[in-house]
């Protein structure tokens, strides 16, 4: 195996979950594994990719991967794909990594299996294990032919240094396209830090949008302070202004695991659990008795949270006064 | 202007895959991917704002012209159909492919996708037509305005908040919390069946039948397993008592 590891960095920060692809590559044993690092300091970032395991470290500074757009990255890729001859090519999932990687194999014409959570070698043949379908199959998953592409759910491996030493670290300039330079970023918001904690609650009751309303997150609101716990938020209502970005929990937003998690009018979409999965006790409340929530849920409740809710939170105040 | 909306025609209710063929079923009743109304509603808009004509295209099987009807009984202009028995089992590169092809002939000033299918979750195939369409790409617009030749989006990332644009044409991957989509109304309905409605095979798009399908694959499915199993997970129904249920159960586990 020649494989080839997609590193995003943020700032001048490598990113844990594809530190933590990397280290995953390397301890597959299958030869050296390379990585990839684009955008302004990239190459002050080899070092740290190799004591995660990277034997080379290609890098790219030009101005065209200066913003974090995926296009210009398909250029990157191609091109060390081609000069390193790499026939493997793994990503962590990210909002840029899964347009880099879908990009990229239309690019090559080559294989991507998406959403795996971890991959093996069976009789040297690689297999990615792929969670399918809210979980409830797990699918071995192959690919035909080289190059292959692998995108991993968040949170898969982690990040632990593999004691590697200073890798070799090659640049790579290539020609881009037209197409993969036409985007650019105008603006830019970073993530507000203020407003509470959520990372830290031993007890989280997040809402969705099956609140319905964002008055109805006082409901969410009630039961957090009765529960003496935080209030946590989908993605879908944060972008739609009913609750702060600081609340959201997700692929995202924030990664939690209190020991008690409460879903309200929540779907359950993959990209929300993988920031909440590991909670110790999880309880779900929706309306839809297929919705994808509770096929993780330790207690899952189909009914209206405009019922059950207000009750709950009676009940338990009483139970505590 | 011309968009065109890539939409998904997803099994309904609980899906299972066929052990035999190790694929989704879909053998049962299907909808239009709920996560694509968001993208037709957007588009909807956007011609609302500028007398644009809406084309909802669609690879998938026969029954997939359900969902296309729903698009089309919303408001949209006119559907594409691409079904072929030998594009069944594509994959992404496959499907990227087909689609592409059956875009071009579209030649639309934007191309709308969903913000991912509710069977797959790849939530990665706009990125793949776009490469193949040589287009600019943005993926999870929560907002989107298109004005003097460009598509200027914001969206979120683990970062935060980008604004970015794109000059056109251009392909823009929608989030679900863009807008909320609008129910067909009966004259949508009735006024439906009459919008062109066509059917392409891969011959009229010119590709052959081994670069499609299983065949044009380069992923394969190898076996299936059962998850880990969960322990011992409970679902009751809300019989009026569901709140005491909640107390009970969690005063079992001691979290109250
Ligand atoms: C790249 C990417 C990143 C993402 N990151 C995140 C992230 O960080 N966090 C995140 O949360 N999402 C994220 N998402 C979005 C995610 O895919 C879902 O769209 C989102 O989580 C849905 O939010 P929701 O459950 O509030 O809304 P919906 O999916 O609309 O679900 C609402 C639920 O409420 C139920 N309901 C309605 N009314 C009632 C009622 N009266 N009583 C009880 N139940 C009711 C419905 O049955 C439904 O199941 C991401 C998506 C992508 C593609
Ligand atoms: N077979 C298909 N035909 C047309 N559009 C599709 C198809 N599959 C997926 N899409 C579009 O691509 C988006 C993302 O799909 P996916 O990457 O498969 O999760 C969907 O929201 C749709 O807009």
């Amino acid at each position: 195996m020649e494989a080839l590891v997609f590193l995003e960095q943020h700032g001048g920060e490598l990113q844990k979950g594809s530190l933590g692809v990397l280290a995953k590559a390397a301890s597959l044993g299958d030869g050296d594994v390379a990585a990839v690092i684009a955008g302004e300091g990239a190459r002050a970032l080899a070092a740290e990719a190799g004591k995660f395991g990277a034997a080379k470290v290609w890098t790219c500074e030009s101005a065209e991967v200066a913003q974090p757009l995926p296009q210009p990255r398909v250029d990157v890729l191609a091109q060390v794909v081609e000069e390193g001859g790499y026939d493997t090519v793994l990503f962590a999932n990210s909002v840029l990594a899964a347009d880099v990687a879908a990009g990229l194999a239309a690019r090559l014409d080559a294989g991507l299996n998406w959403d795996l959570a971890d991959i093996e070698l069976q009789d040297g043949e690689l297999v990615g294990k792929r969670p399918a379908l809210q979980d409830s199959v797990y699918a071995d998953v192959g690919w035909s032919g080289t190059p292959r592409l692998a995108l991993f759910r968040a949170g898969s491996f982690d990040a632990t240094p593999a004691g590697g030493g200073e890798p070799e670290v090659a640049e790579v300039s290539p020609a881009y396209r037209e197409h993969s330079t036409a985007v650019k970023l105008v603006g830019q918001d970073a993530a507000e830090s203020s407003g509470p904690s959520i990372e830290d609650a031993d007890i989280i009751v997040a809402g969705g949008r099956g609140l319905g309303s964002p008055d109805n997150f006082t409901l969410a609101e009630e039961l957090a302070k009765a529960l003496g716990g935080a209030v946590g938020a989908t993605r879908a209502v944060v972008d739609a202004g009913w609750y702060p970005y600081s609340a959201q929990i997700g692929q995202t937003g924030k990664t939690v695991s209190p020991k008690l998690y409460v879903a309200l009018g929540i779907s359950g979409a993959i990209q929300h659990k993988v920031g909440m999965q590991s909670s110790g006790t999880i309880v779900a409340i929706n309306k839809d008795a297929n919705a994808p929530i509770f096929e993780f849920s330790d207690l899952g409740v189909v009914g209206d949270v405009h019922a059950i809710v207000p009750k709950l939170t009676e009940l338990i105040r009483a139970r505590r006064a | 202007m011309r968009i065109a909306v890539c939409v998904k025609h997803v099994p309904e209710g609980p899906s299972r895959i066929d052990p035999s063929t190790k694929r989704l079923d879909r053998s049962g009743e299907g909808s239009l991917n709920h996560f694509d109304a968001n993208a037709v509603e957007e588009a909807l808009r956007i011609k609302g704002e500028s007398g644009t004509e809406v084309v909802v295209v669609s690879l998938g099987p026969q029954k997939a012209l359900d969902s296309l009807r729903k698009a089309l009984a919303m408001g949209a202009d006119r559907a594409v159909l691409v079904f072929d028995d030998a594009a069944e089992g594509s994959d992404l590169v496959v499907t990227s492919r087909v689609l592409a092809t059956a875009l071009e002939r579209e030649e639309p000033d934007l191309v709308l996708f969903g913000q991912q299918a509710s069977d797959a979750d790849g939530a990665v195939l706009w990125a793949a037509v776009a490469e193949r369409l040589g287009r600019p790409v943005i993926s999870q617009a929560m907002e989107l305005s298109v004005e003097g030749g460009s598509a200027r989006v914001k969206r979120q990332t683990e970062f935060g908040y980008d604004t970015l644009e794109a000059p056109l044409p251009a392909v823009v991957a929608v989030s679900d919390a863009i807008n909320e989509p609008r129910y067909p109304s009966l004259k949508g309905i009735m006024g439906a069946k009459k919008k062109p409605q066509e059917i392409l095979s891969l011959a009229d798009l010119g590709i052959a039948e081994g670069d499609a399908g299983e065949a044009g694959s380069r992923t394969t499915v190898l076996a299936l397993g059962d998850p880990p199993a969960r322990g011992d997970a409970r679902k009751i129904e809300d019989d009026g008592n569901a709140a005491q249920a909640i107390v009970d159960f969690l005063a079992e586990k001691r979290l109250v």
